[in-house]
C-alpha cells in the first residue's frame, strides 16, 4: 500500500519505496477549471526540490508544478499530452505527472496526510 | 464641446446625486499642491473647421507618393486600394469594437481574424499564424525571441541583407537581454556566406527574400544547414506582394515566417499603423506571440470563434508570458484580409506579374543610363543600383526635376562608407511608361 | 364609393413574435455567414488589372505555382464583411464600459485627417525635404504631450502601450548601465496590467511583487520595505486598476528616487488625471501614453495602438531613435545612434518612425478639445464614474469600501455570495440588456472584480438606465431566476462558446480536408 503525501502547493504524491508518484490534487484541478494542456519534464532529468517541473494550463490559467522532493525523474506520462482532460477526471489517479526517484526521503518530513491536507483546503477556504 | 454629452445641470445634479459639492472633490486624491489650478498652457477648444485647416495645411506640406513618379520602396510600398477597402473598414463595428473578450457580441472580428490567419498560413505556406503584429520589424524580433525559447540556445545570425532597420530592432533586443548576436556584413552582392556562421549554439538563422537590396533569395540551402544544427530559419518579408509571384517560405524549409503586410490594404501612412504576419509550423505554436483565434461551438452546438491559447500571454503569464504584446494590429488586419478577398489568387498572381513587369521594365531603363549599374540580377518589384556620386544627392537632386526616386542605402546605414553610391528602387503597378520616362529623364539630366 | 378590400393588413393583430425556428437559420436582421473560403472561388477576381506588358522574368527560377486562396468579387466581399460586421458591439452601437480599457467616442474628423494624402500617402523614407508637414506634425503632438505631462522628453515610435512600457523601461535599463549601476530587480504591485511584468521579464528583470493596503493602493512603507540597491525601478499604475489615485506617489516617488531606483508610470489611465496634474510634477521619470485609451484613436477590434513615452531629464537622453528635430521652422529625423548628438539611444523599437495614422487621430482630438476641453473630459469622466458608483453602492460591493474614484469604478463579486451566479454570468446577462459587459476578473487582487469605466462619452440617460439595468439584474439575481444569468447571453448572435475545447484542440485556420471531414 502506497504512502500517500500532500504539499501546501497542492501536489500529491504516492511513495511506493523510493519512488513517488506525482500529481495534482482533487481540489487544485477544481480551482484550475478545464486542462487543457499540460508539459511535462523530460526523462532523466535531474530536479531539486522546489524546482518547476512541469506546467499545467486550464483556459484562464497557468499554473507551475513544482517538483516536491528531489530526485530523478523515471518516468513521465504520456497520456496527459493527448488527454489533457484526464487531470478532470481522474487527478489522483490515472493523470499523475511524473514519477520521481526520490534521492533524499527526509524532504518528506513534515508533508501533510490525507486529512491535514483536508484542513488544509477548508483553512483556505 | 461637441463631444462631451453632459449639460452643467447634468453635472451639478451628478455631483449632488454623488453627495460632494463640486467636481474637485472627486480628485481629493490628489496632492493638494500638485493640483493644477490654471489650464494648461495650449490653445483653446477649436471647431472641426478650424481643426481641418491648421491639419490641412501641416498635410499641404508634404509630398504625396500619388502626386509624382514615385519609386521608394524598402519595407513599405506604394499601392492601390480597392475603394471598398477603406469603406468596410470604417465600419462603426469594425472601427469602435475592442479586442474580442466576449465572443458572443464579436463574432464580427473574431471571424475575419481566423479568415486573415488562414490566408496568411496559405500566402506563407506554413502551417499557422497568428491574428498579427504590431509591423514586420517587430514580427521579427519577436520570431528571433520565440526562437530562442523554442531551441533554449541563445545566439541569432543575421543576414547582411535584413533591412537593416529590422536588424537595429533585432540588436536592441539583443542588447538589453544580453543574448548573442552576429550580424553579417552589408552584402548588395549576394555573395554572403551564412552558413559559415551557424554553429551548435545558434538559435536561428535570419534571412529576408526579397533582400532589402531586392534580391530574391531561395532558402533551401540555409535552412537544410541550419536544421542540421538544430537551429530555425526564420524568413522575413518586406513586401508581401511578392509571395504572389515566388516560392514561399514554407516550402523552402523556413520555420517562422515573419512579414510586413502593409502592401495588402493599408496605406503608407509615413510608417505606420501596418500590420505584421507571423506564421509557424503547428509544432511550436506553444511558443507564438501574440494573439490567436480558433474554431470552437457555442452552447448549441453552431460554429463560432473565441480567442485562444492565452495562457501564453501577459494577462494571464505575467512575467512568465511568452511576449509583452497585448494591442495586435486588428483594423489593418482587417483590411489586409479584405484586400486579399478581393484579389484571390487569380488577381494577386495577377498584380504581381505586373509589379515584376514594371521593375523589370525600369531596371533595364535605368540600366541605360550612362553610369548607372543595375546591381541585382534577379529580383521581384525592387533592385539596386548604383550611382556615380553620393545617392542621398541625387536623390535630392531628383525631388528638384519633381520625381521621388529610391531609397539611398546611406539613409538606413549611415555608417557603411562603400555604400554611398547605391540607391534602391521600386516599382510597382501604379507606376506607368511615363512614370518610367520620367525618371530616365531626371535621373540622365541629374547625372550629366 | 368604390373600395380596394384586397389590400395589406395593417393592425398587427396576430403578429405576436415567438422564436419560431427559420429555414435558413437566419434571424431577420442577424445573417449567418460562412468563411470567405466557402463562398469564395480561387479563379475569381474583385480587383481588375490590365494585362501585364511583355517582359522577361527575373525572379531566379523560383516562380511560384499556386496558393490556394479564394478570391470574391466586389458585391460579394461588401456583403460578407457587412454581414460579419453585424456580428460585432461596438462603441458607436451602445455603452462599452470597459474598465481600463477607456472605450470613449471616437471623433471621425480624425479618421478624416488621418486620411489626407499629405498624412496617410507619405512614404516614411521619402526625402525630408518631401514629408516636412508629417515632421512637423509628429514634433506638435510631442510637444502638446510634454506640455500637459510636464516631462522633459519623448519618444513617438512605440507602436502600443506595452511596446512603450517596453521603450521606458529599456531607458532605464540603459540610464543605469551608463551609470555603472545595472540593476536586476523591478517593483510591480500585484494590481497591474499583466504587461508590466511581462515586460520587466523581456528585459532580463526580476519581478518583485508589491501588496496593496486594505484601501486599494500601494503604501510607500511596503515600497521602501522592497526597495534596496537591487531594485532598477518601479512600475507603478496611476491612477491604478483599482481606478484610485495613489495619493502617496510624491512619497513613493521619493522613495524610489532616494534608493537610485526610476519610477516608471503605467499611463494606462491617464485619462483620468489630464488638465488635473502633471506627471513630472509627480516625480515620475518615464510614462507611456496610450493614444487609444486617452486621446480617442479608435481600438479597431484590438489595434493598432501607439504608446508614446515621456521622460525626466534624467532618462530622456536614453530615448530611442527615431525622433524629429526642429530647427527654426525646418525639421529633420535623426534615424541612426551615430547620428544621435549629445544623446545615448538605447536602440531602434521598430522601423521607421511610430504609428503616424494614430498621430494625426490623436492631435486631431487634441486640437478639437483643446485645453478646456481635456480638462472637461477628465471631469466628466470621473464624474461619470462616480455616478454610476453612487447609483449602485447599496446593492452591489466595493472591495476596498465605498471611497470616491477616479474614471473607474470597481466592484467585487461578494454581492452575488450564495446567489448561484457568478461575475461571468452577470456579465453575460448585461449582454441580453444591450450593453457590453465591464472588465470581469481584473484586476487579480480582487475576487470576481467588475470594472467599469463609462467615460466622459455617455449622457445622462445613458448612465440613467444603465444604472436601472444593473439594480434590475442585481434584484435578478436576489429572485432567483437563474435562467436569465446561466443561461446568458440568450438574444445575442451566439451562445456561449466552448473555449475548453478552442485550446485542447487549437484550430486556427481553415483547411479544406479538415473542414471538409467536419461537413459530413
Amino acid at each position: 500500500m502506497a504512502d500517500i503525501k500532500y504539499t501546501d502547493d497542492h501536489e500529491y504524491l504516492s511513495i511506493e519505496g523510493d519512488v513517488a508518484t506525482v500529481g495534482i490534487t482533487k481540489h487544485a484541478q477544481e480551482q484550475l477549471g478545464d486542462v487543457v494542456f499540460v508539459e511535462l519534464p523530460e526523462v532523466g532529468k535531474a530536479v531539486a526540490k522546489g524546482d518547476e517541473a512541469a506546467v499545467v494550463e486550464s483556459v484562464k490559467a497557468a499554473a507551475e508544478v513544482y517538483a516536491p522532493v528531489s530526485g530523478e525523474v523515471v518516468e513521465a506520462n504520456g497520456d496527459l499530452e493527448g488527454n489533457p482532460g484526464l487531470v478532470n477526471e481522474d487527478p489522483e489517479g490515472g493523470a499523475w505527472f511524473m514519477k520521481i526517484k526520490i534521492s533524499d526521503k527526509s524532504e518528506l518530513d513534515g508533508m501533510m496526510d490525507a486529512d491535514g491536507y483536508a484542513k488544509f483546503v477548508a483553512e483556505q477556504g | 464641446m461637441r463631444y462631451l454629452p453632459l449639460t452643467d445641470d447634468d453635472r451639478r445634479s451628478m455631483l449632488a446625486d454623488i453627495g460632494v459639492q463640486n467636481i474637485d472633490d472627486l480628485f481629493a486624491d490628489i496632492p493638494e499642491d500638485m493640483r493644477l489650478k490654471e489650464l494648461i498652457d495650449l490653445p483653446r477648444h477649436a471647431s472641426e473647421l478650424e481643426v481641418e485647416r491648421q491639419l490641412g495645411e501641416m498635410a499641404a506640406r508634404n509630398t504625396p507618393a500619388s502626386s509624382a513618379p514615385f519609386f521608394v520602396g524598402c519595407g513599405a510600398y506604394k499601392h492601390h486600394v480597392p475603394a471598398s477597402v477603406d469603406h468596410l473598414i470604417q465600419r462603426s463595428e469594425f472601427l469602435t469594437a475592442y479586442t474580442p473578450y466576449q465572443p458572443e457580441i464579436s463574432q464580427g472580428t473574431l471571424q475575419y481574424l481566423f479568415e486573415f490567419q488562414t490566408q496568411v498560413a496559405l500566402l506563407t505556406g506554413m502551417e499557422v499564424a497568428n491574428a498579427s503584429m504590431y509591423d514586420g520589424s517587430t514580427a521579427c524580433g519577436e520570431a528571433v525571441l520565440m526562437a530562442q525559447r523554442l531551441t533554449r540556445r541563445s545566439k541569432a545570425v543575421l543576414s547582411g541583407s535584413l533591412h537593416p532597420q529590422y536588424r537595429d530592432v533585432v540588436s536592441m533586443l539583443s542588447d538589453l537581454s544580453e543574448t548573442s548576436l552576429e550580424t553579417l556584413a552589408a552584402d548588395p552582392e549576394g555573395t554572403e556566406d551564412i552558413i559559415a556562421s551557424i554553429d551548435d549554439e545558434t538559435a536561428c538563422v535570419v534571412v529576408q527574400s526579397p533582400d532589402v537590396f531586392g534580391r530574391v533569395r531561395d532558402l533551401s540551402a540555409v535552412a537544410a544547414a541550419a536544421h542540421e544544427k538544430g537551429a530555425l530559419v526564420i524568413a522575413v518579408v518586406t513586401e508581401v506582394i511578392s509571395l504572389g509571384a515566388l516560392k514561399p517560405p514554407g516550402e523552402m524549409g523556413a520555420d517562422i515566417v515573419v512579414a510586413e503586410g502593409q502592401s495588402i490594404g493599408v496605406g503608407l501612412s509615413f510608417g505606420g499603423p501596418y500590420v505584421g504576419l507571423l506564421a509557424t509550423r503547428q509544432k511550436y505554436l506553444r511558443q507564438m506571440p501574440g494573439r490567436v483565434c480558433g474554431e470552437t461551438v457555442d452552447a448549441n452546438g453552431k460554429r463560432g470563434f473565441v480567442l485562444t491559447l492565452s495562457t501564453r500571454e501577459q494577462h494571464i503569464r505575467r512575467e512568465k508570458a511568452t511576449s509583452n504584446i497585448c494591442t495586435n494590429s486588428g483594423l489593418c488586419s482587417l483590411a489586409f484580409t479584405i484586400h486579399l478577398s478581393l484579389l484571390g489568387e487569380a488577381g494577386l498572381m495577377k498584380l504581381a506579374s505586373i509589379n515584376h513587369a514594371n521593375a523589370v521594365m525600369l531596371a533595364d531603363a535605368l540600366a541605360g543610363i550612362k553610369g548607372v549599374d543595375v546591381l541585382t540580377p534577379s529580383f521581384f518589384n525592387e533592385f539596386t543600383i548604383r550611382v556615380p556620386g553620393r545617392g542621398v544627392d541625387v536623390i535630392e537632386a531628383l525631388v528638384d526635376k519633381g520625381v521621388l526616386g529610391g531609397v539611398p542605402v546611406a539613409r538606413l546605414v549611415p555608417g557603411e562608407k562603400n555604400l554611398q553610391d547605391f540607391i534602391i528602387v521600386a516599382a510597382t503597378e501604379v507606376n506607368t511608361a511615363e512614370d518610367r520616362k520620367a525618371y530616365v529623364k531626371a535621373l540622365t539630366e541629374v547625372l550629366s | 364609393m368604390s373600395m380596394n378590400k384586397a389590400g395589406r393588413p395593417t393592425s398587427a393583430q396576430g403578429g405576436q413574435s415567438s422564436d419560431h425556428p427559420t429555414f435558413t437559420g437566419n434571424k431577420a436582421l442577424q445573417i449567418e455567414e460562412p468563411l470567405i473560403f466557402e463562398v469564395g472561388d480561387v479563379g475569381k477576381t474583385g480587383v481588375d488589372f490590365p494585362d501585364p506588358e511583355p517582359h522577361e522574368m527575373r525572379l531566379g527560377g523560383l516562380e511560384r505555382q499556386k496558393i490556394g486562396l479564394p478570391g470574391l468579387t466586389e458585391p460579394e466581399v461588401m456583403r460578407h464583411y457587412v454581414r460579419i460586421s453585424q456580428k460585432n458591439f461596438a462603441i458607436d452601437a451602445g455603452v462599452y464600459p470597459l474598465g481600463s480599457c477607456t472605450m470613449k467616442h471616437n471623433g471621425r474628423l480624425n479618421e478624416k485627417m488621418a486620411r489626407l494624402p499629405g498624412f496617410g500617402d507619405v512614404h516614411p523614407l521619402q526625402p525630408e525635404s518631401t514629408v516636412q508637414g508629417a515632421l512637423e506634425l509628429i514634433d506638435t503632438l510631442a510637444a502638446w504631450l510634454l506640455e500637459m505631462t510636464g516631462m522633459a522628453g519623448v519618444a513617438m515610435s512605440p507602436k502600443a502601450g506595452a511596446h512603450g512600457e517596453f521603450c521606458g523601461m529599456a531607458a532605464i535599463k540603459s540610464a543605469q548601465i551608463a551609470k555603472g549601476d545595472a540593476r536586476t530587480v523591478v517593483l510591480v504591485p500585484e494590481s497591474a496590467h499583466g504587461t508590466n511584468p511581462a515586460t520587466a521579464a523581456l528585459l532580463g528583470y526580476k519581478v518583485r511583487d508589491i501588496p496593496a493596503r486594505e484601501d486599494g493602493t500601494v503604501s510607500p512603507e511596503a515600497v521602501k520595505e522592497a526597495l534596496d540597491t537591487d531594485v532598477a525601478g518601479i512600475m507603478l499604475t496611476n491612477p491604478n486598476t483599482c481606478g484610485l489615485f495613489e495619493r502617496d506617489i510624491v512619497a513613493i516617488a521619493d522613495a524610489v528616487h532616494e534608493a537610485g531606483a526610476y519610477f516608471y508610470c503605467d499611463g494606462a489611465n491617464f485619462n483620468a488625471i489630464v488638465g488635473k496634474a502633471k506627471p513630472g510634477d509627480l516625480g515620475v521619470d518615464c510614462m507611456h501614453i496610450n493614444l487609444h485609451k486617452t486621446f480617442s484613436t479608435p481600438h479597431g477590434g484590438g489595434g493598432p495602438g501607439s504608446g508614446p513615452v515621456v521622460f525626466s531629464e534624467a532618462i530622456a537622453p536614453y530615448a530611442p531613435v527615431p525622433y524629429v528635430v526642429r530647427n527654426g521652422d525646418a525639421f529633420s529625423l535623426v534615424e541612426s545612434v551615430e547620428a544621435a548628438d549629445g544623446a545615448h539611444p538605447f536602440g531602434r523599437q521598430t522601423a521607421f518612425h511610430g504609428q503616424m495614422g494614430m498621430f494625426v487621430r490623436a492631435l486631431s482630438y487634441m486640437m478639437s478639445h483643446g485645453s478646456d476641453g481635456m480638462r472637461q473630459a477628465s471631469e466628466d469622466a470621473v464624474l461619470n464614474a462616480n455616478y454610476i458608483r453612487a447609483g449602485l453602492r447599496d446593492v452591489m460591493s466595493q472591495p476596498f469600501g465605498d471611497q470616491v474614484c477616479m474614471h473607474e469604478v470597481l466592484f467585487d463579486d461578494s454581492f452575488l455570495k450564495d446567489s448561484g451566479v457568478t461575475t461571468l454570468d452577470f456579465a453575460k446577462a448585461m449582454i441580453d440588456e444591450g450593453f457590453h459587459p465591464m472588465t470581469m476578473y481584473f484586476p487579480l487582487v480582487v475576487h470576481g472584480a467588475m470594472l467599469i469605466e463609462p467615460t466622459e462619452s455617455e449622457s445622462k440617460a445613458a448612465l440613467d438606465q444603465f444604472i436601472a439595468t444593473l439594480r434590475d439584474l442585481v434584484q435578478g439575481t436576489k429572485d432567483g431566476d437563474l435562467v436569465r444569468f446561466t443561461g446568458a447571453p440568450h438574444h445575442a448572435p451566439m451562445a456561449r462558446l466552448d473555449e475548453t475545447r478552442a485550446a485542447r484542440d487549437p484550430v486556427l485556420r481553415w483547411s479544406p480536408e479538415a473542414h471538409a471531414e467536419a461537413a459530413e
